[in-house]
């Protein structure tokens, strides 16, 4: 489905991705991982046209949206649910949701703001809040619904965990699985190496830029170096 | 000193004129600021361009006779005119972003500041060589009457300017919080980045900020002309100050601060203009501003929001 092949992009003269090449299938939770610095969100910020790289390719359903405008990108339906979350802030929770739906011109809108209210029924009962008002959490459930209100076809969320209660991370986790089993493919970029590779169908690991190791979720788990480096273990 | 407050009404009336003006001016200070962070200090001239080219298509289109003949034809004359200068006026705008301001977009702040005040006086200078150095009347084409209201003077002119601009305030606020493009305008202010990843087209909302801000400081500007009579290559630049002030007043970005903050100054210089002397009318308008900038630096509707991390 997404085919990344050979990636550099630079900041400035600082090359922060050295080739990265990344394969998610139709149906796939694939996750990067990583130390801080290592690439993982530029790859997503790359992938969406939030950055241009300097080499290499990104394919997406057979199609090149290598260099695309992040507006053009969204339009083909790769969403990317930005670290930070990156909340309207003086918008509500149902006005952020209707954002998500930008580009849609269905007219069933309403029925996923429904559906997204079903999956986090806390932003039901705030949807007139401000947005800038949300807790962190909140705001978390929030930017992943105004993700899924585009109705992707790729889901991309980065650093989701990023300094959330482990309670909430629990509730963001479960929403991930839960819809990726209704058919959602999905790229998780997580610092929250063992989360991620629990929930993940395959993984890549970053260092410095480069694909350092690669292979099954399970198999990441419980492989000796990724256990050592990334869950904490001696 | 002895105090006159039966001039109130018509301080009133003459403070709600200028003040609709600065509201028009200051928006778009605003709507610049909102998207792009930036003050446009080239705003004021497109203030004095929408003058100009208000003076144009009223010299061009008047000699039509249809336009002239009947009330209908000047009615019709003055709305044509008021779009015409609006386009061009904005148009302008848009050129000015995508020359002088988009290529510097991700150059430091200071840049693009002083990018506007090169357009500025770019502007002022084009208007002074290829036009005139002097003022040139801008004549009113229908009977102006005059009309007793509640102990004030109000002129047909008044009412045409005051009723006109409104209308326009209405508008804007209508199209910015009703309308879908209105909404990506507000995500864009308020999240670049994030409106972009949901689908917003950042430069068409930038070009379409610079076009009607721009637009509604034209509309001020013709309205400007009519209600004093003349123009000159150089009107912009006090009204852009007062204006910058009123949009900080009411809480620069904020659109319906910067339509406050426009009336309120109106009032402030008229009311002192009637009570103290016109040469103290500016003292206490910028008095107001650093008041406001001391007790409310964010002015008077700035956002309230606590924005969490």
């Amino acid at each position: 489905m997404l085919k990344v092949e050979n990636l550099h992009t630079f900041y400035g003269q600082i090359e922060a991705l050295k080739g990265i090449t990344v394969n998610v299938e139709q149906g796939e939770i694939v996750t990067l991982i990583g130390a801080n610095g290592a690439g993982k969100s530029t790859t997503l910020k790359t992938i969406s046209g939030q950055l241009t790289p300097q080499k290499g390719s990104i394919t997406f359903e057979g199609e090149d949206v290598t260099g695309l405008e992040a507006h053009v990108v969204t339009g083909k339906g790769i969403i990317q649910v930005p670290e930070g979350r990156h909340i309207f802030p003086r918008m509500s929770v149902e006005e952020n949701l209707e954002m998500g739906a930008f580009l849609r011109k269905d007219d069933e809108i309403k029925d996923d703001i429904a559906m997204v209210y079903d999956l986090f029924p806390r932003l039901k009962e705030r949807r007139l809040q401000k947005g800038g008002t949300l807790s962190g959490g909140e705001q978390q459930m929030l930017a992943t619904g105004r993700g899924l209100m585009a109705r992707p076809k790729l889901l991309m969320l980065d650093e989701p965990s990023m300094g959330l209660a482990p309670v909430i991370v629990d509730v963001i986790f479960d929403t991930i699985v839960r819809i990726n089993k209704e058919g959602m493919t999905i790229l998780l970029v997580e610092q929250n190496a063992a989360m991620a590779l629990q929930v993940a169908d395959r993984g890549y690991v970053l260092e410095t830029g480069s694909i350092a190791l690669e292979g099954g979720g399970k198999e990441l788990l419980h492989n000796e170096q990724v256990r050592k480096t990334y869950l904490g273990e001696v | 000193m002895s105090i006159d407050l039966s001039t109130v009404p018509q301080q009133i009336v003459n403070g709600v004129t200028l003040g609709g003006m600065y509201a028009l001016i200051a928006l778009g200070y605003t709507l610049v600021y909102g998207i792009l962070l930036m003050i446009n200090f080239a705003h004021s001239e497109m203030f004095m361009a929408g003058a100009y080219f208000g003076l144009l298509f009223l010299n061009i289109l008047s000699k039509v006779a249809f336009f002239t003949s009947s009330t209908i034809g000047f009615i019709l004359l003055y709305v044509i005119v008021f779009l015409l200068a609006m386009t061009c006026t904005g148009i302008l705008g848009m050129l000015t972003e995508r020359f002088a301001y988009r290529p510097l977009r991700h150059a430091p702040r200071l840049a693009p500041l002083i990018s506007a005040i090169g357009v500025s006086l770019f502007l002022q200078n084009a208007a002074l060589l290829w036009i005139s150095s002097r003022s040139i009347p801008f004549p009113v084409l229908f009977p102006v009457k005059n009309y007793r209201i509640a102990g004030a003077n109000v002129s047909t002119l008044q009412i045409l300017i005051v009723v006109s601009t409104i209308l326009l305030l209405i508008g804007l606020d209508t199209f910015i919080s009703k309308t879908k493009i209105g909404k990506a305008m507000r995500a864009t202010s308020q999240d670049r980045d994030a409106a972009g990843l949901m689908g917003v087209n950042i430069n068409s909302v930038i070009a379409l900020t610079f076009f009607i801000g721009p637009a509604l400081g034209g509309a001020a500007g013709m309205f400007s002309g009519m209600y004093y009579g003349n123009i000159k290559y150089n009107m912009g630049f006090i009204p852009g100050i007062k204006s910058f002030t009123a949009a900080v007043i009411g809480g620069i970005g904020n659109l319906r601060g910067a339509m406050l903050g426009g009336f309120i100054l109106g009032f402030i210089e008229a009311i002192a203009a009637g009570f103290l002397s016109s040469g103290y009318k500016d003292v206490i308008a910028f008095l107001i501003l650093i008041l406001v900038l001391i007790f409310r630096p964010g002015g008077l509707l700035g956002e309230s929001v606590v924005e969490k991390v």
